[in-house]
């Protein structure tokens, strides 16, 4: 049922008109205004206000380098082991509460990391009820009395962004594990496999392109976070971005850290792909054939049952019910504060973002298909970048193209017509739209790359043979097909996008606010009882879809 | 899909505010809106001038500076000297000529060209336990690098732009040897890696981590009025507040400020506002709500500050020269490596 072909036994189907051309220049016009951002980001880095690395390399570079990679190590073990295991329990496995596992082990991912931070900060600091029960029951007296972990330091940030970055591995885990076929574990188990072995041996590096995407987008979660490092006093990169910036007053020589940044990343991800080169799989899909699931009992099915319920616990259950507590105080501010506003906001710019970098993502990945040339694999690839760059940073890369092209049009308009058009798309929700489309484009691309080359191009020859135009390929043969995928990606995005921060508050008009501009006026200042409530809710709102897109992407697979 | 195009760009033109109306005026603001809220309320109960704001506090600089003529900001206002400095020195801001607020701010916490003018004032000061730290035990800024306070002190990040300004200060008295020597002292005497903000220091001294915290002076009032978090009033009772060096230069101070924009498209209201907020009414809402010191010559102070502070002498160093001093203060930090 499935064939596995190596990339020299096929060559991509080739088309000799003009379509070529028509695909080639879309996808780089695309793939260049979405990198517009990340270009005036390098142009920026052109004039710093002074050498900044002499002072970095003397002084606490070495500090920004180890702890970036102890960080970025940490949590990809973590995210990954979390993600891994628990989508291959709940995809090949049946056990007590399987099904609400399934989709209850998204919900951590509505939750925002800074968020996270604080409320286990309060959960385990020294007045926090954990210490304070210790304290009375073994008679300590001041902190100076006995040993607790500390929780704002480089392993706290470590596990809080584990609790809330696996789900990005486990999603696209467990789609990949869905569309696995049964005939080939099949064949593992006939030649003697034991369930665990014919899970290393056969669906985990059937997975490894999906796994892959997942880390990488942890990596890159990770390399620019910034809320939860700063909180907890961690020196990672991002750190110093923002120190050299706004401290030393050289935008410039931060944009040139931030750039390095960026490469780093391109490299890991290059490696990565690399080592995966020479392998290509593609699945005529028995989807329509329910997996063979293993039936665990006794012991095993709880210790299944437990591994699932740990990390909804610690990424979902704990914060949220702490988040209520704090809520219950400040109902008030539901007659005060306009909420409904300020969803709204986030709704509809996340939803937008999320259609249009999909629509992108399709473009780009797609018209990798359709020509195997090599500059439209680095058109994607190049438009992808935005990912690995801080928020803030990024929005100055958003403003200044805007601003330019809204400047021109304003000297031009004013010339030749004596109107002044003003500034038409800086400040207004196109630049927060753009900016969520540039950063989360790498997302999306890569949930609907790794679908779409699942999907055997025999079924490309197919349709084509038959007539159909390249587009009505997609839209009749494998966009039905991708569909989980599809749904995944903008799953991710819009979440994504209701929890960004850094970007959506510089770039934002007069008098608007999202949930998590909010929430920031007071998370900033260490005061998030004050805007529980609006945490909560985008947790909320953030629930909604991955509730209901965890279950389009359960019946992308027939079920017994 | 053209069609398509072209309608988005057409509404995009339409519902960008292209025409600006004369009653209103726009802030970047570097302070939170829940903080201002009471005062521009205020203002538009007063003017019938409309006041609207976005917050953020980095990168509204640099959206200022490449919207260019066509911004529609008006007013920055910041919560520290910093970001005014900066953007003068972008040339963002322009100067205004008012006798009122030459009147009502003096001269040192205002530009002299009059790009921008402080509005509030605060003081870096150091809370001491009360159980631990004897009276007069500590007096100024420099015993905190006393090796007898050793594991005994907490303090914020050394990049928190209060402490830089702090530092600043002490490079401006003392020049840089001396300075890095103090602040290699005070890291040793670190009872912790410096994390949280100020009020989390004062609460380190409650929970017998440390014996002193620095923080700025508003803090206090904030904490020690908590109704909603009863256990800050404890935190804020475990502590002494002592304005250091009043036998010489006095407390380090610093402002928050604001400033007209180079090309402010309602520059009247924006006088306007900086002169309502430079006024007895607004210095007084400053003071009640959020303890902050009026600049105000004549505007009193809340009850509570006067009750709990005092007078002091506060450091006359013109602010311009902290500002200036900042990026060798960060570099100091990392030499010492100070939130190593």
């Amino acid at each position: 049922m499935k064939a596995t072909l190596t990339a020299d036994s096929y060559a991509q189907p080739q088309t000799q008109d003009s379509g070529l051309w028509r695909w080639l220049g879309s996808t780089w016009l695309v793939a260049l205004l979405v990198a517009l951002p990340v270009l005036s980001v390098f142009y920026l880095s052109l004039f710093p206000k002074e050498n900044i690395w002499s002072h970095l390399a003397d002084t606490v570079l070495p500090v920004y380098i180890t702890t970036t990679l102890q960080l970025m190590i940490g949590v990809g073990v973590l995210a990954v082991g979390t993600g891994v295991v628990t989508a291959w329990l709940v995809t090949m496995c049946r056990f007590p509460g399987k099904r609400f596992f399934e989709w209850a082990l998204m919900l951590p991912f509505a939750v925002p990391a800074y968020v996270i931070a604080y409320v286990y900060t309060d959960l385990l600091e020294y007045a926090g009820p954990i210490q304070s029960a210790l304290r009375d029951f073994f008679g300590w007296q001041t902190a100076r009395d006995y040993w607790f972990p500390e929780i704002r330091s480089l392993g706290g940030a470590i596990l809080m962004l584990s609790f809330v970055l696996y789900p990005y591995v486990y999603l696209l885990a467990r789609a990949s594990f869905l569309e696995q076929s049964n005939s080939l574990r099949d064949a593992s188990r006939l030649l003697g496999c034991s369930p665990l072995q014919s899970f290393f041996r056969i669906s985990l590096p059937i997975a490894r392109p999906a796994i892959a995407v997942g880390l990488a987008l942890v990596s890159m979660e990770t390399i620019n976070d910034f809320g939860t490092v700063d909180f907890f006093a961690v020196k990672s990169m991002s750190a110093g971005i923002y120190d050299t910036w706004l401290n030393m007053g050289n935008l410039g020589g931060s944009a040139q850290i931030a750039s390095l940044m960026m490469i780093f990343v391109v490299i890991l991800i290059s490696l990565e792909r690399l080592a995966r080169a020479r392998q290509k799989q593609f699945h005529s899909s028995d989807r329509f054939k329910a997996l063979d699931t293993f039936k665990l009992s006794g012991w095993k099915a709880y210790s299944a049952s437990l591994a699932c319920l740990a990390p909804i616990l610690l990424g979902f259950a704990i914060p949220v019910l702490i988040l209520g507590k704090y809520a219950l105080g400040h109902l008030d501010q539901l007659d005060s504060e306009d909420f409904l506003t300020f969803a709204g906001n986030s709704f509809f710019l996340s939803a937008t973002a999320a259609l249009i970098t999909i629509l992108i993502a399709l473009l780009l990945a797609y018209s990798k298909r359709l020509h195997s040339q090599k500059s439209l694999s680095v058109a994607a690839n190049f438009s992808s970048l935005g990912y690995a760059m801080p928020g803030a940073v990024l929005a100055i890369g958003v403003i200044i193209p805007l601003a330019a092209f809204d400047n021109s049009v304003d000297s031009f308009m004013r010339e030749y017509f004596d109107i002044s058009t003003g500034l038409l798309l800086s400040g207004t929700t196109f630049a927060i739209i753009f900016a969520y489309s540039v950063r989360f484009l790498a997302v999306s691309t890569g949930a609907v790359e790794s679908s779409l080359s699942k999907v055997t191009p025999t079924m490309d020859m197919a349709s084509r043979s038959l007539g159909m135009t390249p587009m009505q390929t997609l839209i009749r043969v494998h966009l039905p097909l991708i569909r989980g995928g599809i749904f995944s990606a903008a799953l991710v995005v819009f979440v994504d996008c209701m929890k960004e921060l850094p970007a959506t508050l510089i770039l934002r008009p007069f008098n608007y606010d999202t949930l998590a501009t909010f929430v920031y006026q007071y998370a900033s200042d260490e005061m998030l009882e004050e805007c529980s409530l609006a945490a909560l809710l985008i947790v909320a709102v953030g629930i909604i879809p991955v509730i209901l897109l965890t279950r389009t992407i359960t019946s992308t697979r027939a079920e017994d | 899909m053209k069609k398509t195009l072209t309608a988005v760009a057409l509404s995009a033109i339409i519902a960008s505010p292209v025409a600006t109306a004369a009653d209103e005026v726009n802030i970047y603001s570097f302070r939170q809106a829940f903080l201002i809220k009471p005062l521009l309320d205020a203002f538009t109960e007063e003017t019938g001038i409309k006041a609207r704001v976005v917050f953020s506090k980095k990168g509204l600089l640099e959206r200022l500076e490449h919207e260019g003529r066509n911004s529609p900001a008006d007013v920055l206002l910041t919560s520290d000297i910093g970001p005014l400095y900066d953007a003068v020195g972008k040339d963002l801001l322009q100067p205004i000529d008012s006798d009122l607020l030459d009147k009502n701010i003096p001269a040192k916490y205002r530009d002299a060209d009059g790009k921008w003018y402080g509005l509030t004032s605060r003081s870096r000061i150091i809370y001491a336990s009360k159980d631990r730290v004897a009276e007069g035990e500590i007096k100024t800024y420099e015993d905190l690098a006393d090796p007898k306070w050793k594991g005994r002190i907490c303090t914020r990040s050394g990049k928190h732009t209060y402490n830089l300004s702090l530092i600043g200060s002490m490079i401006a008295q003392h020049g840089e040897a001396d300075t890095q020597q103090w602040l290699k002292g005070l890291k040793e005497n670190l009872a912790r890696r410096p994390q949280g903000n100020d009020r989390a220091q004062v609460k380190a001294v409650k929970e017998g981590v440390c014996d002193l915290a620095l923080g700025n002076s508003y803090y206090f009032g904030k904490m020690i009025t908590n109704d909603k978090k009863p256990e800050q009033k404890e935190w804020a009772q475990s502590v002494n507040l002592i304005f250091p060096n009043q036998g010489d230069r006095g407390a380090h101070m610093n402002i928050s400020g604001a400033g007209v924009t180079k090309h402010a498209p309602h520059k009247e209201a924006a006088v306007k506002l900086i002169e309502f907020l430079s006024s007895d009414k607004a210095q007084q809402i400053y003071a009640e709500a959020n303890f902050e010191f009026p600049v105000r010559e004549g505007s009193k102070r809340s009850e509570l500050i006067n009750k709990y502070m005092g007078e002091f002498k506060e450091d006359g160093i013109n602010l311009q020269r902290i500002a200036e001093l900042r990026d060798t203060a960060a570099k100091m930090v990392d030499k010492v490596g100070f939130d190593n």
